[in-house]
């Protein structure tokens, strides 16, 4: 479904809506404000920049070079063409150690591979983990945002979901008491998992360890007391040296959420004792963009969601309303690189004011992008209703007779219309505004008049 | 061919501009770097303290489950770290020694040889990590130097006690890792 369809939708709850407007420019005025107490910070954007563009100049060599140290420290490393070979390898995985529930930290990229409904089907109970994540999981719904999975939902709702799936007392929306009793729900499914599955946030090329960001403990609730660890990564997260760690966490959780770290960032070199680590190394679509000269550095984003916060769009119509995995202005740059039909919608839902561009952590041009996905697209499509009316006003506007009868015209029936076919649903023009009052003659005839 | 070959091959056949790896330079840090490490920790939603705030947070609160395994206060414990980490479950506090603090952001490094078993400080109820005055750097920067070639199985940032704010955006304490965050600076 396109873009506007759904934010219509998102937009019939007004009061909602603007919670989920001032919510998240709450969120990108923390990030604005722990970004100006750092003097270097304009600095530091470059240097992420420019570590990811030596990145993706050198990703063969890197990976290369990750897997042979992963290797070395007796890391198992698996590499998946697509979705479906990833999900496989996560089942084989679990059958090997006669695994059927397994608990999960908040991965993007397993949302993309639809892992959880893969695994469901396989028989294998999977816990998201994640607070947020937790809550829509619960809802049957995927997360409407990257770093904030509830953020389209009120505390109310939350309150009557748990009361039905963890019998909290009916309508204590207490935020405090009901992530308590997540706690002793999730503390249960962290004791007694085999398995833990993660996302990585960075992958490093000179040690082969990887590193993993979170607030709440629970990737490392899980992994730490499972006995197999499977983290996956695409193949894009890879970072060459241990020191670029230092830009990218400085940088990372300030536009994320506007904190100076995240509470947890747990570097895994080597298992423990008597424990298994797998890594998989994910492509789903990368070495595609990465061919793609004008939107190649989409492959440069870190995940943190600064973009989503600070869309106008986004703001207004939510995060289902992209109808992709990755939603907000960075999905939209990213997702028709996968299905160019599909999301032919998403290029088209930003007024392109480049504030996305203005808060990227990395320096990704997404406004520029943005446009250029629309250059693409409209080619792609051909002919389409716009792009004939264009013609037309073009043939009108360049014969003088053909613009005195059409005007002349023109005033004549917007007079007698109807507002009905005005105001139809086939004007999209006409949802949101007024035309303005017909004039009784045209310039050129009260010049003639008046002018004598 | 495998998806290794292939994903290599696909990565190679792209044409590439070659593009310069950085070098990372040594940022200036204003203000004092004790002061900045404790105010860090407390907008971290941590508590630092002292000794004799130690003493009298285990005993205020008269806990009976306790494993330390900080340099000079193993006397602490009233158990023995277990060899599984499930047996940890029901662990009111555990005190650890921090190898260092960075001031910038209140986040202090801990490995295997500080944790004993990696599940520690987030299955605990209230952690207690000890750090040096002295040992505090100023940023991320001075933080990844002072690592260096340190060779961890695990290597780890905590910065602040569990917390959340995924129920519309009000902070909560305590999500599924320790409940409490305090550091005794020594």
């Amino acid at each position: 479904m396109s873009h506007p369809i759904k934010a219509q939708e998102f937009l019939s709850d007004p009061a909602k809506a603007k919670w989920h407007d001032e919510t998240l420019w709450f969120v990108r005025d923390k990030r604005d404000a722990i970004t100006k107490t750092i003097p270097e910070w304009e600095q530091l954007r470059d240097l992420a920049s420019q570590i990811k563009d030596n990145v993706l100049a050198n990703l063969d060599s890197y990976l290369i070079e990750f897997e042979q140290k992963a290797k070395a420290n007796n890391i198992h490393v698996h590499w998946a063409a697509d979705a479906e070979e990833h999900n496989q390898i996560v089942l084989g995985i679990l059958r090997q150690h006669d695994c059927n529930a397994i608990v999960k930290s908040k991965s993007i990229l397993t949302e993309e591979c639809h892992l959880n409904p893969f695994l469901e089907k396989n028989g294998v109970e999977v816990v998201d983990t994640d607070l947020g994540e937790r809550i829509v999981q619960f809802l049957n719904q995927p997360p409407s945002h990257i770093v904030l999975p509830a953020i389209h939902l009120k505390k109310g709702e939350i309150s009557e979901i748990f009361h039905e799936k963890l019998q909290t007392e009916k309508g204590n929306e207490d935020p405090t008491y009901l992530t308590q009793a997540a706690r002793i729900h999730l503390r249960e499914k962290f004791l007694s998992a085999k398995v833990a599955i993660t996302g990585v946030n960075f992958g490093v090329a000179e040690t082969g360890e990887f590193v993993v960001c979170t607030n709440e403990g629970n990737a490392d609730m899980g992994v730490h007391l499972a006995n197999v660890h499977i983290a996956c990564m695409g193949i894009e997260k890879i970072i060459p040296r241990r020191q670029d760690l230092s830009v990218f966490l400085r940088v990372l959780a300030r536009s994320a959420t506007g904190q100076p770290v995240t509470n947890y960032s747990s570097h895994f070199r080597s298992p423990a004792p008597g424990k298994e680590v797998h890594i998989i190394l994910v492509d789903n679509g990368r070495t595609d963009q990465l061919a793609r000269e004008k939107f190649k550095n989409s492959l440069k984003c870190i995940r943190c969601g600064a973009c989503m916060n600070t869309c106008p769009i986004y703001r207004r119509s939510g995060g289902y309303s992209y109808s992709s995995v990755v939603p907000g202005p960075i999905g939209s740059i990213l997702s028709p690189g996968l299905d160019i039909k599909k999301y032919s919608s998403l290029p088209f839902a930003s007024t392109l004011c480049g504030s996305c561009s203005d808060v990227c952590p990395v320096k990704i041009n997404i406004h520029e992008q943005l446009y250029e996905w629309r250059q693409e697209i409209t080619a792609a499509q051909g002919a389409n209703a716009k792009s004939i009316s264009m013609k037309i006003a073009n043939g009108i506007f360049s014969t003088p007779f053909a613009y005195k009868f059409s005007g002349e015209m023109l005033r004549g029936a917007l007079k007698i219309l109807p507002e009905a076919i005005t105001y139809s649903g086939l004007n999209t023009w006409g949802k949101q505004r007024d035309l303005p009052e017909v004039p009784k003659e045209s310039f050129k005839d009260w010049y003639k008049k008046n002018r004598k | 061919m495998n998806s290794r070959e292939q994903i290599l091959g696909k990565i190679k056949h792209v044409a590439k501009a070659d593009s310069p790896l950085p070098d990372i330079p040594d940022f200036e840090f204003a203000g004092k770097i004790k002061e900045r490490f404790v105010k860090s920790m407390q907008g971290n939603k941590g508590e630092v303290i002292d000794m004799a705030g130690l003493e009298v947070f285990l005993k205020s609160n008269g806990f009976s489950k306790i494993i330390s395994l900080a340099k000079g206060l193993e006397q602490l414990s009233t158990r023995t770290l277990p060899d599984n980490p499930h047996e940890l479950a029901d662990l009111e506090v555990a005190i650890i020694q921090g190898q260092f603090g960075v001031a910038e952001n209140g986040a202090i490094w801990l490995t295997d040889a500080d944790l004993g078993l990696r599940a520690l400080p987030f299955i605990t109820e209230h952690l207690v990590i000890l750090v040096s005055e002295d040992s505090v750097v100023s940023n991320m920067h001075e933080a990844y130097k002072r690592i260096g070639e340190q060779h961890s199985g695990f290597g780890l940032f905590i910065a602040g006690p569990s917390k959340t704010a995924d129920i519309e955006q009000s902070l909560v304490i305590g999500a599924h890792g320790a409940k409490s965050l305090r550091v005794v600076l020594v």
